[in-house]
């Protein structure tokens, strides 16, 4: 699996709150969650997620199991989080949900080109080329098909 | 051989399982997506529909048509599937299945990230989210990675106004918000061996905070005597020796109170360093320190005298409520001037009721204070129930008397 996009730097520890608040949570329309993804923390981001790499700092997407996260960030066009460390139930939720996330530490500047092949296992950025972290073979399996839900029409 | 986890998940830490789940749950807040997740799995039936729970606690009772509507989805599916299901003031997901429900070296999920507390029975219960829970309801199982464990030592026995939830934050100060992730946490030795369930229900509930994906006692005479009076039979799990990728040691004796101040969990410090400060909400209650014990330490201070600041009080279940209500524990609540709300999570997650105003504070005895979770602009102290109970007399952040 390959893809690319241009870098969105964000800090730390950003917790699943940051992502999407309480206050949006009550809705089954995505929508809502894409409009207001990342508000928290800075408002302009949500019009910057099109075609965007997240790359964060360690433990992204700590605290709570809310899956609205990882679907605020999918479905507003983010191509893949790159971070350090991700919280487990976040890494789940993200890999459920077809959300590619790259486990390594980059560096890079806002708005330039990464790429990555998680097939191979690296990830470029300003020209420099790290190796990842791989997936275990099962969440490969389910990243491949989309997520958790297409996994399981397919394995039934 | 081996850890707590390595024994129940049946492999060796870094292992990847697949395994039967023995209880799995959800509330109004996950179960929503998990049921859409469900439809969408392309799913005809409930995989063992007596062992999956539907607790209704995040937002109770409905705030608006919306939040209605989507409600009466999920307990109309839930009954009609024969789920066992809890409504509107049954309380806390996490509380009522540690109201006898979890047993020892059961495997327990729930869709919440909290699901961790349920470790203080010797089960391995973690947290996971919408669609893993779906594919349950669908299959009856899940993989699991089989977590390196921690050892946390404890000895001694608090004193002064200390307690388990002083001791909590302080070990997730001591270890960071990412210091154990994917790893489990064990509390071993002579100090956990007497706390209370109560304690340890609060310990392994903050473990999360630090990242791992459990927290976890020994089955012991405390736990076998606490589901006794449950009505279940449980045997004792002895220690075996095992491999601790890392041992810490806390004597609760050092333990004193600590606030964690916003909007991190880990960056802790003494109630003296804090005291003064004004706050404008306390609030006692979640999965952390809602249950009797709690209400019945905080109703002893404050009893015959008034809160200086509003103060909300949410008990962790209906049993909680009961109980309080037949010790007079709630009436001198109430005379003391705080507001009780209906049992379940209350204001913690800033969606319903008790929510702050830009730049108020509130001192709650939860488990996360990050940014804006209780409202735009407020922020959140976190604490035990005695430094909530001094500083809800006083109006700010006060140390709490030896009792």
């Amino acid at each position: 699996m390959q893809g690319k996009g241009r870098a969105v730097c964000i800090g730390e520890d950003i917790d699943t709150d940051l992502v999407i608040a309480g206050r949006y949570l009550r809705t089954k329309d995505h929508s809502v969650w894409v409009a207001h993804v990342f508000e928290d923390l800075d408002p302009s981001l949500a019009s910057r997620m099109n075609g965007a790499v997240i790359v964060a700092g360690k433990n992204f997407g700590c605290g709570s199991s809310r899956e609205q996260a990882a679907i605020a960030i999918r479905e507003s066009g983010v191509v893949a989080v790159v971070a350090p460390s991700f919280a487990r139930i976040f890494f789940r939720n993200a890999i459920n949900v077809g959300l590619p996330l790259i486990e390594c530490d980059i560096i890079c500047t806002e708005g330039s080109p990464v790429t990555f092949d998680l097939t191979e296992g690296w990830v470029e950025a300003e020209k420099k080329k790290y190796p990842t972290r791989p997936l275990s073979a099962k969440m490969q399996e389910i990243l491949t098909a989309g997520g958790l839900v297409n996994y399981r029409r397919t394995h039934e | 051989m081996g850890t707590l986890s390595e024994r129940i998940l049946g492999a060796s830490a870094g292992e990847y399982v697949d395994r039967a789940v023995d209880r799995a749950y959800v509330h109004d807040g996950t179960g929503v997506l998990t049921l859409e997740a469900w439809k969408s799995m392309g799913a005809k039936r409930i995989q063992g529909a007596a062992h999956l729970h539907v607790f209704f606690d995040h937002i109770v009772p409905a705030n608006n048509s919306t939040t209605a509507t989507l409600q009466h989805e999920l307990r109309a599916f839930a009954c009609g599937s024969f789920f066992r299901f809890s409504d509107i003031g049954g309380g806390i997901c996490h509380q009522l299945m540690s109201e006898g429900v979890v047993l020892p070296n059961e495997i327990i999920v729930g869709a919440d990230s909290h699901s961790c507390t349920l470790g203080a029975f010797g089960a391995f219960a973690t947290g996971i989210g919408a669609t893993d829970m779906a594919a349950i309801w669908m299959t009856g199982e899940t993989w699991f990675r089989v977590p390196e464990s921690i050892g946390i030592h404890l000895s001694g026995a608090f004193t002064g106004a200390a307690e388990a939830k002083d001791l909590a934050l302080t070990y997730v100060s001591r270890l960071g918000m990412d210091g154990t992730s994917y790893q489990s946490l064990e509390f071993i030795g002579k100090g956990a061996g007497v706390l209370p369930m109560d304690d340890r229900l609060t310990l392994c509930n903050l473990a999360v905070e630090t990242g791992a994906k459990a927290g976890m006692f020994y089955a012991d005479d405390i736990t076998v005597q606490y589901l006794a009076a449950a009505g279940h039979t449980v045997q004792t799990q002895e220690p075996e020796p095992c491999r601790y990728i890392r041992e810490i040691d806390f004597d609760l004796t050092d333990i004193v109170p600590v606030i964690a101040v916003p909007p991190r969990v880990d960056t802790v410090k003494t109630v003296p360093d804090l005291a003064g400060l004004p706050v404008d909400q306390v609030f006692v209650g979640t999965c952390t320190n809602g249950r009797y014990s709690d209400l019945a330490r905080f109703a002893r201070i404050v009893k015959g005298k008034k809160v200086a600041v509003r103060t909300i009080v949410v008990p962790a279940s209906r049993a909680v409520l009961d109980t309080a209500i037949r010790t007079g524990v709630l009436m001198d609540l109430v005379e003391a001037g705080c507001t009780i709300g209906t049992p379940g999570c209350g204001p913690c997650l800033g969606a319903h009721m008790g929510v702050l105003g830009e730049g108020e504070v509130c001192l709650s005895t939860a488990n996360r204070n990050f940014r804006n979770r209780m409202g735009v602009g407020g922020e959140i102290y976190l604490s035990s129930v005695a430094t909530a109970a001094a500083s809800a007399l006083e109006g700010e952040i006060t140390e709490p008397e030896v009792s």
